[in-house]
């Protein structure tokens, strides 16, 4: 039998401009893809899932919630987003959920990508082990690369125990670093006014933890998060401009801002410009993969 | 086959532009031409003696390293950096009389934000110094690899540095926030952020474990990690080495993440007890240190489970750690082991392989045979929890072929882990020792599309060259480092 990856790589070509589609619900992020490119999807399915090595080798086309359904009857997870479409579109904006402080980066979750280059050719990046320092660490530049470097196909993803015990809590007008003080904490929430605080561990972490937020309230989940991302350092959460957000829902000690309000565009570095730029012409020198989507606005 | 290094002498570096380029604008303090401080950058912790050092630089700023960049490229030279110097693939052992940048004066630390959860550092600040610092006010830097009393932070970046704890806490990437970095070209360049997401490519993770081939670091945004409430640390023995590695898979099987889990084998164990006196069990074939941290109840079910589960495969006796001072001997024990081998043999090549969990008990078993029929002692002590084998070869390299049966029996060991699925380094990186094996893992696609990230950051291949990228797919073949630069040999 064939082998999907090849069968994509293929479909992909090395010639005319494509891009390519996952769920498309973070379709303009970075800038919308140009209309005149071609649209390839990369294949989809779990190829091999060993729960005892904690990682899952997934094809980037595989619905995250196919993916955590799988994993879940193991008492596992990835650190990807449930509300995002596929694994590979999922990977390639790169954002964490709200639990970053506690279950960490989307970047950290892939171990192994083969890729289809701009020459359209497999490429292997990365290893197959939790653990691994072979060569450059191109995993880390195709999480968040909008599919301007590579088209991921198949991918290993490192998975992570789901916490026995998991609750939602909930004050208003307490200090919202109070939350902080939870070593459960897997997520801290503010919207100026009430404080959301996530716990997940064992039964009696948590249960200790929520005793020391006697001011808290157990509440069903998070807020509605508003669809804009700012980006701040977790000590300005407090400097936050209502007039400038809209409504907001901040992650304390993160300093990931949801606003109602789309996000000045950033200002960028000149050397990271050029960097950006040489990196690109590297890996697309022709630049036909995903034209139109730009990281640098991301 | 062995490179010839040849070390020109001081009087024949003062004739070098490049050199005196350098005295001139960093001054004689900065710069040093004598041998015996070349004679000592030339080398690192791994067994390779064929470095040769040019002019040896100790800036003291981020701007000093910039000088070095720019003066080494405007002369054509290439750029070693070099940490402590600990690191056992040797990545920082200069070859063809490159401009060696010593990050050793720059080992102050800059700013602890706990608030952002960071800490800015240079790169010289020593690994244990750093979390030494953090301890009053109840934070720590969780990456800790071995050498932590003398490695270097700049040096764990530039290998993406693990450790017993990273198998909970994640390797030196994922404790990295933020770089500012001089580029081969000497343009400075901050590479990620204190804020959660910065724009562009995430080029702070790719320069993470580039070991010196993409540039150097002169201040590191550090993560800092609370320290945890609760610690239990065990001590389980086995009479198999079998029923150890089982009980690794069974308890990452039953969703726990330990902190660290390591495994010694016996002959290590009575390595150990010879030089520590940790109170490891003479009898035992293998045993697992075991660490649990977070708060006191969980750690205390999560303790207990990992005893039982011991006990169920095997385990003969299950230890428990009864306070701070008994847990500080078991970790004494296993961060000392390399030490501790000197009683058995004068020299010694420390391999570093991973291999699935699943695969620990074969890849074990099949690293005793290629031993014992090259007739090398081999010592197993290892991150057993992320299947990170270090085989440990001991031998006395004055022994006539000695060397040869060494690096044969390592080739098979990276070999067999290869084949059950593996790596080639888990967190020593490839340096010179692995660059020639990187064609066992990657196609040359693969490592053409390496070869590309190195060309975009460092287009002349000034940059640690020889290193990481095997010859065929790098600028710099290694025929060129052989050739003497000009004017340095009169």
């Amino acid at each position: 039998m064939s082998d999907p990856v090849e069968e994509f790589a293929a479909t992909v070509g090395d010639t005319d401009p494509v891009v390519v589609r996952g769920a498309g619900t973070r379709w303009q992020v970075g800038g919308s893809p140009v209309a005149e490119a071609r649209e390839v999807q990369a294949p989809a399915g779990i190829v091999e899932y060993a729960p005892e090595e904690m990682t899952v080798t997934v094809r980037a086309g595989t619905p995250i919630s196919e993916l955590h359904a799988e994993l879940g009857a193991h008492g596992q997870r990835t650190n990807l987003d449930d509300e995002a479409g596929t694994v590979g579109g999922s990977l390639a904006v790169g954002r964490d959920t709200v639990h970053r402080r506690g279950r960490g980066l989307a970047r950290d979750v892939l171990l192994q990508a083969r890729y289809v280059s701009a020459e359209g050719r497999v490429i292997v990046a990365g290893g197959p082990t939790v653990k691994n320092v072979t060569g450059f660490d191109l995993c880390r530049l195709l999480v968040g690369s909008l599919g301007t470097l590579g088209l991921m196909a198949e991918v290993i993803l490192r998975t992570r125990p789901v916490p026995a015990t998991r609750r939602w809590l909930a004050a208003d007008g307490v200090d919202p670093h109070i939350g902080r003080g939870a070593r459960t904490a897997s997520a801290v929430l503010w919207d100026g006014a009430t404080t959301w605080v996530h716990l997940e561990g064992h039964g009696v972490d948590v249960d200790a933890d929520a005793r020391g937020l006697d001011q808290f309230h157990e509440v069903a989940g998070p807020p509605p998060l508003p669809r804009h991302r700012w980006s701040m350092r977790p000590s300005q959460i407090g400097a936050i401009d209502p007039a400038a957000t809209g409504p907001f829902v901040a992650e304390i000690g993160v300093g990931t801002v949801h606003a109602s309000e789309a996000r000045p565009r950033p200002v960028v570095d000149d050397g990271v410009r050029r960097l950006t730029e040489v990196v690109k012409q590297q890996f697309d020198p022709t630049g036909r993969l995903n034209p139109g989507r730009d990281p640098l606005a991301a | 086959m062995r490179l010839r290094p040849r070390r020109p002498r001081r009087h024949q570096l003062e004739a070098d532009a490049c050199a005196q380029a350098l005295v001139d604008a960093l001054g004689p303090d900065k710069v040093k031409l004598g041998g015996a401080s070349r004679y000592l950058a030339a080398r690192d912790a791994s067994v390779y003696r064929d470095g040769a050092a040019g002019p040896l630089c100790y800036p003291e700023s981020a701007d000093d390293v910039a000088t070095c960049v720019r003066i080494a490229a405007e002369h054509g030279r290439a750029v070693v950096p070099r940490g402590a110097g600990t690191g056992l693939a040797g990545g920082t052992v200069p070859l063809g009389n490159p401009v060696v940048v010593a990050t050793t004066r720059m080992n102050r630390i800059l700013e602890v934000d706990v608030d952002d959860a960071v800490a800015w550092v240079e790169p010289g600040v020593i690994n244990l110094d750093l979390t030494r610092h953090l301890q009053p006010l109840g934070y720590h830097f969780a990456p800790d690899p071995s050498s932590q009393q003398v490695c270097t932070i700049g040096g764990n970046v530039a290998n993406n540095s693990g450790g017993p704890h990273c198998l909970a806490y994640g390797v030196t990437s994922a404790h990295v926030v933020a770089l500012d970095v001089v580029l081969p070209s000497g343009d400075q360049v901050r590479l990620g952020g204190v804020e959660p997401r910065t724009p562009g490519y995430d080029l702070r993770g790719a320069f993470v474990g580039s070991e010196g081939l993409l540039g150097i670091a002169t201040r590191v945004a550090v993560r800092i990690t609370p320290n945890p409430p609760a610690v239990a640390t065990l001590l389980l023995s086995f009479a198999d080495v079998n029923d150890a590695a089982a009980t690794v898979g069974a308890i990452i099987a039953d969703g726990m993440v330990p902190a660290a889990l390591e495994m010694m084998d016996k002959r290590i164990i009575e390595a150990v007890e010879a030089h520590v006196h940790a109170g490891y069990p003479l009898d035992a074939a293998a045993v697992l240190l075991v660490e649990v941290d977070g708060l006191a109840g969980g750690v205390a079910a999560d303790a207990a489970r990992i005893g039982e589960l011991g006990r169920a495969h095997g385990a003969t006796n299950v230890r428990e750690a009864a306070d701070e001072a008994e847990r500080a001997l078991l970790w004494k024990g296993r961060k000392g082991a390399f030490g501790a081998i000197a009683v058995i043999e004068p020299d010694y090549y420390l391999h570093d392989t991973v291999v699935p969990r699943r695969a620990l008990v074969d890849v074990l078993a099949q690293i005793y045979e290629i031993a014992e029929r090259h007739d090398v002692i081999v010592l197993n002590v290892f991150h057993a929890g992320d299947g990170n084998l270090h085989p440990l070869l001991v031998f006395d390299g004055r022994v006539p072929g000695t060397m040869e049966r060494v690096h044969a029996a390592g080739r098979e060991i990276i070999e067999a882990s290869l084949a059950a699925g593996g790596v080639l380094s888990g967190e020593h990186g490839i340096g010179v020792e692995k660059r020639d094996f990187m064609s066992l893992q990657f196609s040359d696609d693969d490592l053409d599309a390496q070869a590309r990230l190195k060309a975009a950051f460092d287009p002349r291949c000034l940059a640690n060259p020889g290193k990481v990228i095997p010859s065929s797919h790098s600028c710099a073949d290694i025929q060129s480092l052989r050739r003497v630069p000009d004017g340095v040999w009169g």
